[in-house]
């Protein structure tokens, strides 16, 4: 069912349209040399295709969730989008730069920010970072302290700009970090796992400013993350990506139909006993009390554990995801499970 | 992922640290063909990125004023310990390799100096192969700033002024205890020994971090070469063995930082019959490793940006 | 009943830890092999101008460079011990955690340490050291007996350097910040233990307090009685009296250090 080539299901990418694609991204490819230790001095050297010809188009103002599991291609992406890493092969344009060979002209017009590495600065009150955006990027003073005042009037950062940034909990910091990119106005956001490790109230605070960033000035936004309600609540569209390739490009709705394949209900039971026998599911792996059952994944796991708890002895039970869209998979199971 | 394995910092080194130079033109955009204004441009931008970081991190620094007081003072006895193993070898020879203790300690302050300043500039480079490990050198690639110019200001600590003085304050001992013909050439060439050496040393300090995007974990080879070479020319050509002199001459031009000028000014022979002019090269040869280590860096740096890390 | 089996794991921890950095161990070697090269130019011209001098022969002296150059990493002498996990524990208040564990704080780092020593000193100085013999004119001693003798005093100038540098580290429960101790407990260790120059060349006074500081248990001891210089009983009994001395003051201060904790309240 994996959506390959070029643009997505519903034309809503697409490399058509001279001035729809703001972000344009044609068969592009990133292919790394990795060497693996395979005794004390042996290496072993084999070639990992990261992204493997991921094509779409990002229109100005929209703002896209960009999800798969862990090594599937998403932050080799996102590097590939910023200039940090140059593509193997395919076409690659943001704002009609090419981003590896114009890094730096590319670095004044997009913002980014990285879940897990803060670019302020440790030791200093969180001004003295933003201060420092304002001469590096060269920001014209007005809008230098116009922006300033908007991101902290929003992002709620007044009483924290004297406070040294080792002082901050990581929700603050994030929102540091998130002001810290957009001082100097980009016309697209990259924010790679943005509420992370954040409690309720920050995520909150962190989805509805980008929400109203988004509304009011047209920023472009893509965003890669680990939860779902990032993407349920700020994004129209959801790109997901697996092995290096994009297996769906759509709107949110469409991700639940697109669990067509199997998912896999693993109980443990008190005792070793026969096969479980149901309508809705075959037991497909038996090992003593564990046993594995497959199901349609677009069916909610909810009935069928409910149906076995009634009818056999339950000690423990979990859902594993089929191979592709595994992430996605699973932050269902979890919604649905939990 | 089979990569990550090594991350984890590894503390086993002896060393303190290290590391490069601004000089040449900083590497960026990829776009390397570059010539003429547009590299000049790049220069400044370098500059400027350069100017701002590092006034981040003496404010830093500033955070904590007791210890950095501590580690300046530090960093001064430290350097300075090498010279009191001089000192005391003194107390108990005439002479070391043929050279008295006053044109030892000038061969000791020309190369604590030049040393000391690089050190000073971009002595932190070499902590290049823990931000590729931790993934903190892309942030500076997102930056509309050459990544050689954030590179070389991380860490930018001015605790390393101690070696600066003390090797300052030898130099100018050995100036005053010296039995030379001082000649407004001689004069000239002291000022241009210390800054030419100091660029010869950014040059290793600009190759070695260059090294790392392949050996993260290698730090520790540059401190071979810039603190093992400050202290190999702190001694006369004459006690090392011929092999090593050539090859701190001809391969790793170490010779030019503070030899040739130094013995011109004794008036002493030259290692390997070097011809005399050779004194007054040291500008040429800083300006032509500086060129290699900035070419280096950009190899290094492309091959990042190719393979990730 | 497995305390000795939990502290061997801990040390082969240690040492399989370190295993790991291969790339930072090749380039240890070399640069330990570039600095002995340096070292050993500038200890036979001195040698040549005095011959003799601190009682050893060039060929000793070489001999000193190159172990040197072999324990630098091991006992952790500029530094790069287990100290500076230690003092990052202490700082961050992890070492909390590890006060309530069932096992012996200092034990648990000694092994650690040993652990690690022992990784280094086979992996980071062992090949300058060869290179040196090969190289360059040494003196060795061909009585298995004066290596056994050798080792002994390897193994006591391991317990001194975890002595002095578990001081160093719990200083860091009263000091905001380490790099300034740390800084000063490396510059000690170069000077005092001999590594600039043999503590028996030092002139005069100086040399005297120097030559019975604990440092001189680290090269010093070792090396003399290696190249024959000195009697192993003598030379076991003066680094046995350091090292229970200071394993002694490692033990009260942490008794000081965790009543401190338990106080504070975490």
């Amino acid at each position: 069912m994996a959506v390959d080539g070029a643009g997505g299901t519903d034309g809503v990418g697409g490399m058509d349209g001279a001035g729809g694609g703001f972000i344009e991204v044609d068969r592009v490819e990133k292919v790394f040399e990795v060497r693996r230790k395979t005794g004390f001095l042996r290496r072993e050297r084999r070639q990992v295709r990261a992204v493997d010809g991921i094509s779409f188009g990002v229109a100005r103002g929209e703002m896209v969730g960009y999800i798969g599991p862990n090594g599937a291609g998403k932050s080799t992406t996102i590097k590939m989008l910023t200039g940090i890493l140059t593509p193997s092969g395919g076409r690659l344009r943001v704002a009609g730069i090419d981003p590896s060979r114009e890094r730096t002209r590319l670095a004044q017009r997009i913002g980014v920010v990285f879940g897990q590495r803060t670019t302020l600065w440790w030791d200093l009150p969180l001004i003295d970072s933003y201060r420092l955006m304002h001469r590096m990027y060269r920001i014209p003073d007005a809008r230098y302290r116009a922006n300033l005042d908007r991101c902290v009037e929003l992002l709620e950062l007044g009483a924290l700009l004297d406070v040294p940034v080792r002082q901050l909990s990581l929700g603050q910091r994030m929102r540091g970090d998130i002001a810290a990119a957009l001082l100097h106005d980009p016309e697209v956001l990259y924010l790679d796992e943005p509420t992370i490790g954040l409690d309720v109230v920050s995520k909150a605070k962190v989805r509805g400013f980008l929400r109203d960033l988004n509304a009011e000035r047209g920023t472009t936004v893509l965003l890669t993350t680990h939860d779902l309600q990032d993407i349920e609540q700020l994004c129209s569209r959801v790109m997901v990506i697996d092995h290096g390739r994009l297996v769906y490009d759509g709107p949110l709705a469409g991700l639940h139909e697109a669990g067509e394949s199997e998912r896999t209900l693993v109980v443990d039971l008190e005792r070793e006993l026969p096969p479980i026998e149901l309508p809705s599911a075959r037991v497909v792996r038996v090992e003593g009390p564990r046993q594995w059952l497959a199901f349609p994944a677009g069916e909610s796991a909810a009935a069928l554990v409910a149906r076995i708890a009634a009818e056999y002895p339950l000690v423990d039970l979990s859902v594993r995801e089929p191979d592709i869209e595994a992430v996605i998979g699973r932050m269902y199971a979890e919604k649905a499970v939990s | 992922m089979a990569e990550l394995s090594e991350q984890a910092e590894f503390s086993g080194q002896a060393g303190l640290s290290g590391q490069a130079g601004l000089s040449g033109q900083a590497g960026l955009s990829g776009q390397a063909g570059l010539a003429g204004p547009a590299a000049g441009s790049r220069l400044l931008d370098g500059l400027r990125a350069y100017r701002l970081i590092a006034g981040m991190w003496i404010r830093s620094t500033m955070a904590y004023r007791a210890s950095f007081v501590m580690t300046t003072f530090g960093n001064f006895v430290s350097s300075g310990l090498d010279f009191v193993a001089i000192l005391l070898m003194f107390s108990r020879v005439d002479a070391l390799g043929g050279y008295p203790l006053p044109e030892i300690a000038l061969l000791y302050g020309l190369s604590n100096a030049a040393f000391g300043l690089a050190d000073l500039a971009i002595g932190s480079m070499d902590r290049l192969g823990r931000r590729v490990r931790d993934g903190t050198l892309d942030i500076l690639l997102v930056r509309p700033a050459p990544v050689l110019a954030q590179v070389a200001a991380d860490r930018f600590a001015l605790r390393r002024l101690g070696r600066v003085i003390q090797g300052s304050l030898v130099l100018g001992w050995a100036l005053t205890r010296l039995d030379v013909d001082w000649t407004p050439l001689k004069l000239l060439l002291m000022p241009v020994t210390v800054v030419s050496g100091c660029g010869i040393f950014c040059a290793v300090f600009v190759a070695g971090a260059a090294f790392q995007f392949w050996a993260q974990d290698a730090s520790e080879v540059q401190n071979a070469f810039t603190y093992g070479g400050t202290t190999l020319l702190q001694y006369p050509p004459t006690v090392f063995g011929k092999e090593l002199v050539r090859g701190v001459t001809f391969i790793l031009p170490l010779a030019f930082v503070n030899w040739l000028p130094a013995l011109y000014v004794l008036g002493r022979p030259y290692p390997l019959d070097l011809p005399r002019w050779t004194a007054f090269t040291p500008p040429l040869v800083a300006v032509v490793c500086c060129a290699l280590a900035g070419a280096a860096w950009r190899v290094g740096l492309r091959s990042y940006r190719s393979t990730g890390n | 009943m497995g305390a000795g089996r939990l502290y061997a794991a801990v040390a082969a921890g240690g040492f399989r830890r370190y295993a790991t950095y291969r790339t930072a161990t090749v380039a240890g070697v070399f640069t330990n092999t570039v600095f002995g090269l340096i070292l050993v130019y500038t200890y036979l011209a001195l040698w040549d101008a005095r011959p003799h001098l601190g009682g050893y022969d060039p060929a000793q002296a070489v001999t000193y460079v190159w172990l040197g150059q072999a324990f630098l990493a091991a006992l952790a002498i500029g530094g790069g011990g287990v100290e500076e996990e230690l003092m990052e524990r202490i700082r961050t208040g992890d070492v909390a955690i590890d006060l309530y564990r069932p096992v012996d704080l200092q034990l648990w780092w000694l092994a650690a340490d040993v652990g690690r020593a022992l990784f280094q000193l086979v992996g980071r100085g062992v090949v300058p050291f060869v290179f040196g013999a090969l190289f360059f004119p040494v003196s060795l001693p061909v009585d298995p007996l004066a290596w056994v003798a050798f080792l002994g005093t390897v193994v006591l100038a391991m317990l001194v350097g975890f002595g002095i540098r578990f001081l160093v580290a719990l200083s860091a429960f009263w000091l905001m910040d380490g790099t300034g101790v740390l800084q000063m407990a490396r510059l000690a260790g170069f000077f005092c233990s001999g590594m600039l120059l043999p503590l028996n060349v030092f002139p005069g006074a100086l040399g005297e307090v120097v030559r019975v500081l604990p440092w001189s248990s680290l090269l010093q001891a070792p090396a003399d009685v290696l190249l024959g210089h000195a009697d192993p009983l003598g030379t076991y009994a003066f680094q046995g009296t350091w090292a229970v001395a200071l394993l002694a003051a490692g033990r009260l201060v942490q008794l000081a250090a965790t009543r401190r904790v338990v106080v504070q309240g975490g």
